[in-house]
């Protein structure tokens, strides 16, 4: 048995049944690690040594009965944007390379009181700001299915660690995509929750209006039992929903009969991939023969979403990131004769190309004489999408669209193209800007072997709907017993 | 032309701490004066990751301040990030209201020599301060202090409806007697935590266009803003009277000199690049919510002084001199409450308390003794105990070292002579060395009784009983 292969629930059931103990578990991982990051370079900072120190403790505290979380001992990867108190947190910049937070984010305490063990803090874009991982200051992630090829972002980390069985599940983060799209690109599942389901304290800020944390993990069943751990109201975000917990795992139904599902053409146009097309069509077809009624549906207004988002996310990031002035905390120049040049300096030398260009268009379009043409009027499309979606699933209980319009491409190919890097996001950033939940599953792979994935989208805190329509689709269909990483390419 | 051909307009942006216990999104203290950043946290420190929590005392606090001057309250408001570097601003945006202040379209009534105004309260809105930088005395640069980051502020904006130096001042002095008796702003102008940004123009009389303004930030006494205004409106009618145009521009007015100097002109003026702030939500206030402020709110000045009036049938301008100020108004009630003499109380606190205040040049809030240790001296007074020429002598050393008068007076040795022995001697001795004195009073000079028993009191150190002195002088003479 290759324990790094076996699913949270499925290990879970192993320590239940003392077929496997916590030690063990993590030092499969740890081993795992030691042999494959190497090729993969998802981790920023790996955590091993102490990862086996803890498993020895939680699996002590177990036994004397100290502690009963059936999830105690299991290990997870954090992207590296979630601070961790007295963990290193970069956000895969040079302006936080030494960056320890002296507090842990809410969905960190979250884990700790389920007692799992943290194996590292996982690589991603700069500050969130990418969908390739190559942004990031320190390294590029390589996909683990053909490893000259990104694992998409900016949670690519996270998606690539979890697909490479680096680590059992992962946190993430999802501005327009960064969960979704790896997820996709990697051939993972990975779920955005409703704005406002998932504490946002601790997530380094980089559009606040859109950020989400949320799982991604090997299977749906997997990523509804750390949607339950992580979800819930957190007094220090006001933006946090105060709504009864649920227990998402008994939404898993695997039966559809009825469900509504609504096929949104905006979402089939120019830039999507054939062979994408085609196996979403495949996946469809599939819901058919599961019992669900399927239709094609509009979505006018998706058109604009991209720029739409472009313009709040840059907007908000050019303040939330303001904070970043080499004054307190963070890199500051060596050389500077006065404030000004303290404050320039800095942000110059510690922000990557992507980083200061998406600082340069928020606050532009903030800018007075700018403002009413990009701002006012990106957040009254903003409503306008809303109502579209809301008009939508009037109709419909779930909306299915591609993930990502194509497969992993190649490292390198797209980074000197900011605009063409953006149109990857073009299916996943109006579910940010409406507020709604989207999970990705895997659907298929291409001629190549690359995973493609499908997004399933749902009604403002609707994820027991979409996390079963998912569910029922993997339980159909088998993805991950058809298809596995291969490592291929890269430098063997 | 001359000056009086001009009309200055003054319009004030106020900026008041408010007090309460925490700061206004997060949970470290307001208090003043700790040890740099010892009132501090992640949060007020702006680290990655952290959110803002509104507290709700400041809403209260400003919905307060908003009815107290007959603003309009908004049922539905929002925060904005108000977007600049500076060191002493962690998040590098300030999280103020823009377009939706809580309170708005308000008005307060001032007063001088009888004539009564209305000036216009345009809105208030509620911000977090920024920290401070502290020069470093080793040299190097200076040290950023985070202790005042995050403490909650009310901006209460005026309409331009001054017209005077002293217009400014009694709305100022309004304002702040307002803000202490709704008890939510200690307003300790040395504290900082009462400053005012002024804005000045001027016009020719009649005009209809309000002149180019220019600015004046962070002025903390009343002292300096008078000051200020006057200085910078003649310096502006000077220009005009030059042939030249007034810049809009943000000034600095420096104390020293007695002048004011450019800060920033309107080219480098600071694109702030508002935008609602996402990691709040709207505010919305029910109705219920400001009614139940509304009905809970505390006597203001305006109508503690009718009660004065009426109650204590106080002068209209003793009430209003007395209520200005809620602390010198709390001290007059809780010493009356003590000594029961309404007008003794009053004399006292209006004459010889605020003569040694603006001696002093400190505000009543200052008061170093308390009403018990006044109310203690009145009695003294009225038993006889003292005269009140002894009353006076035992203020001053209430002011210097304060203590229950009856001690001051026994170690000092002030207590009356009321021995009928003893002033019997005194009476004698005195009368014994002026008899032009007694002549003159048998002559019908009644002035000349005060003279002597003036005499006598000098001889005792003004601690002779006075009364008894008149009546034991007039049992002499009339013998």
């Amino acid at each position: 048995m290759d324990i790094t292969e076996l699913t949270v629930h499925e290990l879970a059931q192993k320590i239940e049944n003392k077929e496997l103990t916590i030690t063990e578990i993590t030092k499969a991982y740890v081993d795992r690690i030691n042999e494959k990051e190497q090729d993969v370079q998802a981790f920023v900072t790996t955590l091993t040594d102490e990862a086996l120190k803890s498993a020895k403790t939680i699996e002590e505290r177990k036994a004397n009965g100290e502690i009963k979380s059936q999830f105690a001992g299991i290990p997870i990867g954090i992207k590296d944007n979630i601070c961790t108190k007295g963990i290193k947190t970069t956000c895969s910049s040079k302006m936080l390379e030494n960056f320890v937070a002296p507090y842990n984010a809410t969905v960190v305490e979250k884990l700790n009181d389920e007692n799992l063990i943290t194996l590292g803090k996982l690589n991603m874009d700069e500050f969130a700001m990418g969908s390739s991982t190559e942004t990031s200051y320190f390294k590029k992630t390589k996909n683990p299915w053909n490893l000259n090829t990104v694992p998409g972002g900016s949670s690519g980390g996270s998606a690539a660690a979890v697909a490479a069985n680096l680590v059992p599940w992962a946190l993430g983060s999802d501005t327009g995509g960064s969960i979704r799209q790896p997820a996709s690109l990697c051939g993972v599942v990975g779920l955005k929750p409703t704005y406002g389901l998932v504490s946002r304290y601790g997530l380094v800020a980089f559009a606040s209006s859109l950020d989400q944390i949320g799982p991604i993990t090997k299977d749906v069943k997997d990523s509804a039992i750390l949607l339950n751990i992580i979800s819930g109201h957190d007094e220090k975000d006001s933006t946090s929903a105060n709504l009864p917990k649920k227990d998402y795992t008994k939404a898993l139904k695997n039966d559809i009969k009825g469900l509504k599902i609504g096929v949104p053409k905006q979402y089939f146009g120019e830039g999507i991939n054939s062979e994408v097309k085609a196996k979403i069509e495949e996946a469809i077809q599939k819901y058919k023969e599961l019992g669900a009624i399927v239709e094609e549906c509009s979505l006018d207004i998706a058109d604009y979403a991209l720029a739409t988002y472009y313009i709040i996310a840059c907007a908000e990031a050019s303040s939330n990131l303001g904070r970043f002035d080499g004054i307190r905390y963070g890199y500051r120049a060596e050389n500077y004769s006065n404030l000004k040049e303290l404050f320039k300096n800095s942000r110059s030398e510690g922000f990557g190309d992507e980083v200061k260009r998406r600082i340069i268009l928020g606050t532009y379009v903030l800018s007075s004489g700018y403002y009413d043409a990009y701002y006012k009027k990106a957040n009254q499309v903003r409503t306008l999408v809303k109502q579209a979606f809301d008009e939508a699933f009037e109709k419909y209980d779930v909306l299915l669209t591609p993930t990502s319009p194509t497969v992993a491409f190649e490292i390198g190919s797209k980074s000197n193209n900011p605009l063409e890097l953006y149109l990857a996001d073009i299916c996943t950033v109006s579910i940010n800007i409406a507020g709604l939940p989207g999970i990705s599953i895997p659907c298929g792979v291409d001629s190549n072997g690359m995973p493609i994935g499908m997004q399933l989208i749902g009604n403002s805190f609707a994820e027991e709907t979409i996390l079963n329509a998912a569910y029922t689709y993997e339980q159909a269909t088998n993805f991950r017993e058809k298809y596995k990483p291969t490592f291929k390419g890269g430098a063997q | 032309m001359s000056r009086e051909d001009y009309e200055i307009v003054i319009g004030l942006e106020v900026h008041a701490e408010l007090s309460t216990k925490t700061k206004i999104f997060c949970n470290c203290s307001t208090e003043f004066g700790a040890d740099p950043n010892t009132h501090v946290c992640p949060v007020c420190m702006a680290m990655p990751g952290t959110l803002p929590v509104l507290n709700e005392k400041v809403v209260e606090y400003a919905v307060k301040a908003g009815l107290a001057t007959g603003c309009e309250i908004s049922r539905d408001s929002k925060n904005d990030r108000k977007n600049y570097f500076y060191p002493d601003l962690p998040k590098s945006y300030q999280i103020s209201q823009f377009d939706k202040p809580l309170c708005e379209h308000g008005k307060v009534e001032i007063e001088e020599d009888g004539e009564k105004k209305i000036i216009g309260i345009t809105r208030i809105h509620i911000e977090e301060d920024a920290g401070k930088l502290n020069h470093n005395e080793f040299g190097g640069g200076s040290l950023v202090d985070l202790n005042r980051a995050g403490v909650p502020l009310i901006e209460i904006v005026s309409e331009p409806d001054m017209r005077s130096a002293k217009d400014a001042e009694n709305y100022l002095k309004k304002i702040k007697s307002i803000l202490e008796y709704i008890e939510v702003s200690d307003c300790k102008m040395q504290e900082g935590s009462l400053r005012a940004d002024v804005n000045v123009s001027v016009r020719k009389k009649g005009a209809k266009e309000f002149g180019t303004r220019t600015e004046m930030k962070n002025m903390n006494s009343f002292r300096s803003i008078v000051r200020a205004i006057e200085y910078e409106s003649e310096r502006q009618i000077d220009v005009l009277e030059d042939g030249g145009i007034i810049t809009q521009e943000t000034l600095r007015w420096d104390d020293v000199s007695g002048k004011t100097f450019t800060m920033r002109d309107k080219e480098d003026a600071q694109d702030y690049r508002y935008f609602p702030e996402p990691d709040l939500v709207a505010i919305r206030l029910s109705e219920e919510y400001i009614e139940n402020i509304k009905n809970n709110l505390p006597e203001l000045p305006e109508s503690r002084k009718e009660r004065y009036l009426k109650e204590y049938n106080l002068s209209e301008k003793d009430s209003k001199m007395l209520t200005a100020s809620k602390y010198l108004s709390n001290m007059f009630e809780q010493a009356l409450a003590i000594c029961g003499n309404a007008k003794a109380v009053a004399n006292w606190l209006l004459s010889d308390v605020s003569r040694i205040l603006n001696e002093k040049e400190i505000e009543p809030d200052q008061i170093p003794f308390t009403a018990e240790q006044l109310a203690k001296m009145i009695e003294l007074i009225e038993k006889g105990t003292i005269s009140s020429a002894i009353g006076k002598k035992v203020l001053e050393e209430l002011f210097e070292n304060p203590r229950n008068p009856e001690e001051i007076i026994k170690e000092k040795g002030w207590i009356q002579i009321s021995d009928e022995g003893a002033i019997k001697e005194v009476v004698a001795k005195i009368l014994q060395n002026n008899p032009q004195s007694i002549a003159d009073f048998k002559a019908g000079k009644d002035r000349a009784l005060g003279f002597l028993v003036g005499q006598a009191m000098k001889e005792t150190k003004g601690k002779a009983n006075p009364q008894m002195l008149n009546k034991m002088f007039l049992e002499e003479l009339n013998k």
